[in-house]
């Protein structure tokens, strides 16, 4: 298929799962040509590249969610055709889907058993199907109450659930879409623990994943894809994470990350002290200058997104906050926009976007007061926003009447800024800006921040990827346990001086 | 993650659905039409579908104001109940003689219903946002008090309207004419005209539907949930009243089962004309259509031999399960 194809470490053995000439289109676009590979048993092959590379599209249909246009799936050397998903799981293949779906009303063996509960003549066994959660969760080196329920749960709990629930049927390959993509340091190596241990069972694991040092560090063999082709297959131990990063985008990234302004002297702009959100954060005290990218790293639970939710309003929280010298509350998010505060929230899907309205209709839908002509909305000005804000945040978009929900991530992000920034904010917190985004459109992201403080606004983001704080913020504050833990700045700006404080504990060696 | 490129070319069927969605109830009425000429002669005179129209306000009116509560992610099951309570202050307070001279003591009557209705939705309103409490259980419980009250103001009996100069004065507005159009047909176009445009082309409209579409969006975008909630039911509340200027002139006179069973017809109108019970799509248009394909099936029942007319409460409950099939099988098609 591929002339730059090289055979892979692992073992000599024939795949157990392999892809011959795949294709997939969707009317005339082709999304997918003509892509093939093996996967062995007990080898790690992740599948790298951009958004609309055609992972998802590639996962789909080896996972049996799609058809191919043209194409073979082998399992076992023997052509298959899946009718769907259920069929693909009963001959073995599981997908972990990368997007948390469980029902958060039930407990964590529900969840794990639904639709194949255990029964004892009328009745469900329940105490079988606790121990059986329980014991699967453990398999995965995660402790949950079996009895828990989900809505309670963090994000990387709920995905522990979700893992465990796809392995507990019988599996020979296992596929995981951007398992990490919101786990901490600490969680991610505890779940690339448990992809580890899947491999030495002597399951095939296909994972995709964003983070190339990730993949660098367990893959055996790596697949790049870009605009729906196969660019290469490589041995994980002939690429360095650059080259894949190059191989994915199809140019040099060495700089991801922008060049910062020169220092200015800090001026503040707002001070927060002894903030306190119930249950979740306390007495929080920080200064963010004008012109300042502030960082607020910490792991999953540490506070950080709650913190920024009662600052601007959107929890009951108390404590005094100044905003250019003058004592401020807001006790709306309404108020907090009108003072010049907006809040981008982690999670773009459920609140910050309108994923089944159009696109000028969530742009506008905070500042829709400023398109107003007579009480009526002027459509004309809305689309000549959206047009704008297409061009100066590159939202990349074919068509200017889709749904949000039909944007890439990253796209979506990109509308998310566009949105806010039509408020003119002088400051602007954003909440995992990056999450679930691919590296190309990541350096863009990073470079609208660094924009938007050259300009003079003040930004805070929160984030858990350490390599992106680091990379754009003047300082970083740690925050463990709802409390501010310490800050870093200039030198000591390093992932270990900022998982000591996160985590309260000395884990390296060298100190 | 690689939704970009697939969804490209998926986009005009996307589009298509959703035309069809929104045209379904209309080819349903036209549906209706042929079934009806073909089942009597005189179903298509203009005298009958004026006729059929006419006796379909009362419903569209309030379905109008169903729209809004329904696309904000509400519900409201008090209308039925509220017209009559609305109804039967307005006669008491025409009949109560405060004000002699019966065209002012018309128009203090008119202003008194609109104030009532719009307060009975405040009422729905508040208790629903800031009681923080299911909108079904909220009108449930205001459907049985305005029930009661009514019951409770007519002792069980009647309360009709009395002043004879007043009933002169007000019959027209449910029998008049303007243009050869009667007046009720008048009063569904311009509400249908005004809700329509609030929920288009306003600023107020983009915010309900956008509370209905997801209200953690909207209260992240900072938008005043609590109060464009609240103002759904007021405008429902405000539905019922113009609904209940219409109900007055026509019969004059209220009991404790009026307005029975309305609440269900005017979310019947409002499914079948294509709105999503689950909030963050309203179709004003759409509503009035399944408010008249409510009636109509009426008629023609009434005109035909095929059905017996005491089966109508049956066949209307048939149509709302079908309508929400059709447009399950339309959503299917993405």
């Amino acid at each position: 298929m591929s002339d730059v194809q090289s055979r892979g470490s692992g073992s000599d053995s024939a795949p157990v799962l392999e892809a011959r000439g795949l294709s997939r289109s969707f009317g005339p676009v082709e999304v997918l040509g003509n892509i093939g590979f093996g996967l062995k048993a007990g080898e790690i092959h992740a599948i790298i590249g951009e958004n609309g590379a055609g992972k998802s599209t590639l996962m789909k249909i080896l996972s049996g969610h799609l058809a191919p246009t043209r194409g073979d799936i082998l399992l076992d050397g023997e052509p298959v055709r899946f009718s769907g998903p259920v069929e693909a799981e009963a001959r073995g293949i599981v997908l972990v889907h990368q997007e948390i779906l469980l029902a958060p009303d039930l407990t964590v063996a529900q969840n794990i058993y639904l639709g194949r509960e255990v029964s004892r003549g009328l009745t469900m066994n329940d105490r079988a199907m606790n121990e059986g959660a329980a014991e699967a969760v453990r398999s995965l080196g995660a402790a949950l109450d079996p009895r828990a329920t989900v809505a309670r749960l963090s994000i990387a709990q709920r995905q522990i659930v979700q893992i465990a629930r796809s392995l507990l049927v019988p599996h020979r390959v296992v596929i995981f879409d951007e398992p990490t993509a919101s786990l901490t340091p600490h969680e991610t190596e505890a779940l690339l623990r448990v992809i580890g241990d899947i491999r030495a069972k002597g399951v095939g694991v296909l994972y995709i994943s964003h983070r190339l040092p990730e993949v660098k560090e367990i893959a055996d063999r790596v697949t790049v894809l870009r605009d729906g082709r196969l660019v290469a297959t490589h041995a994980s131990a002939e690429l360095q994470p650059a080259d894949m990063a190059r191989l994915m985008v199809g140019r040099d990234v060495a700089k991801l990350y922008p060049e910062r302004h020169a220092e200015r002297a800090p001026e503040p702009v707002l001070r927060v002290e002894e903030f306190t959100v119930p249950g979740h954060a306390e007495a929080a005290s920080f200064t963010l200058n004008k012109g300042e990218i502030l960082g607020f790293a910490g792991l999953i639970g540490a506070g950080r997104t709650e913190l920024m939710e009662g600052i601007v309003g959107l929890r009951p929280g108390h404590g005094s906050i100044h905003l250019n010298g003058a004592s401020a509350r807001f006790p709306s998010v309404h108020a907090s926009l009108k003072a010049g505060i907006a809040y981008l929230s982690e999670d773009r899907k459920g609140k910050g976007l309108l994923l089944a309205k159009d696109l000028a209709t969530n742009l506008t839908l905070a500042a829709v007061e400023r398109f107003r002509r007579g009480i009526g909305i002027d459509r004309r000005r809305e689309r000549a926003a959206l047009d704008t804000a297409i061009r100066d945040f590159d939202i990349r978009t074919g068509r200017t009447d889709l749904l949000a929900g039909q944007l890439s991530g990253g796209n979506q992000q990109k509308l998310l800024i566009a949105k806010m920034m039509l408020l003119d904010p002088r400051i602007v917190i954003i909440d995992e800006p990056t999450r679930g985004i691919d590296i190309g459109t990541k350096q863009q992201i990073y470079s609208f921040i660094a924009g938007l403080a050259a300009e003079g606004r003040s930004i805070i983001v929160v984030s858990s990827e350490m390599p992106e704080l680091i990379g754009i913020c003047d300082r970083i504050l740690v925050m463990r346990s709802g409390r501010i833990v310490g800050e870093v700045a200039g030198e000591r700006m390093t992932e270990d001086e900022i998982v000591v404080l996160a985590t309260g504990v000395e884990t390296r060696e060298a100190a | 993650m690689s939704t970009a490129a697939p969804t490209a070319p998926a986009r005009p069927r996307v589009a298509r659905e959703i035309d069809l969605r929104a045209v379904a109830p209309f080819l349903a009425l036209a549906l209706l039409l042929v079934l009806g000429t073909l089942a009597n002669d005189n179903f298509l005179s203009i005298a009958n579908l004026t006729n059929v129209i006419t006796r379909s306000a009362f419903i569209a009116i309030i379905a109008v104001g169903a729209t809004y509560v329904i696309s904000s992610g509400g519900l409201d099951l008090s209308v039925g109940s509220m017209v009559a309570f609305v109804a039967s202050l307005m006669i008491l307070f025409l009949n109560s003689g405060t004000i002699a001279d019966p065209t002012t003591n018309l128009l203090a009557g008119v202003v008194l219903a609109i104030v009532i209705g719009a307060l009975c939705g405040l009422a729905n309103g508040l208790i629903v946002t800031l009681g923080r409490i299911e909108p079904f259980i909220v009108t449930l419980g205001t459907m049985g008090i305005f029930r009661g009250l009514t019951t409770w103001l007519s002792q069980g009996g009647a309360i009709t309207l009395r002043d004879r100069d007043v009933q002169s004065l007000y019959r027209p507005v449910y029998f008049g004419e303007i243009l050869g159009v009667p007046i009720p047909i008048l009063f569904i176009a311009a509400t249908a005209a005004l809700a329509a445009f609030v929920l288009y082309r306003t600023r107020y409209g983009r915010h309900l539907l956008a509370v209905g579409s997801n209200e953690d969006v909207a209260r992240y975008s900072g938008l005043p949930v609590g109060r464009v909630r609240t103002l759904a039911y007021v405008v429902q509340g405000l539905c019922v009243a113009v609904a209940v200027l219409l109900y007055v002139p026509r019969l004059g006179s209220t009991t404790a089962t009026t307005g029975t069973l309305w609440e269900l017809q005017a979310i019947t109108a409002v499914v079948v004309g294509g709105t999503a019970l689950r909030g963050g799509v309203g179709r004003i248009w759409g509503t009035v259509c399944g408010a008249f394909i409510l009636e109509i099936v009426g008629n023609i029942m009434l005109l035909s031999n095929f059905v017996s007319e005491y089966l109508i409460a049956a066949i209307q409950g048939a149509i709302i399960i079908v309508a929400m099939l059709v447009q399950r099988s339309l959503a299917r098609r993405s």
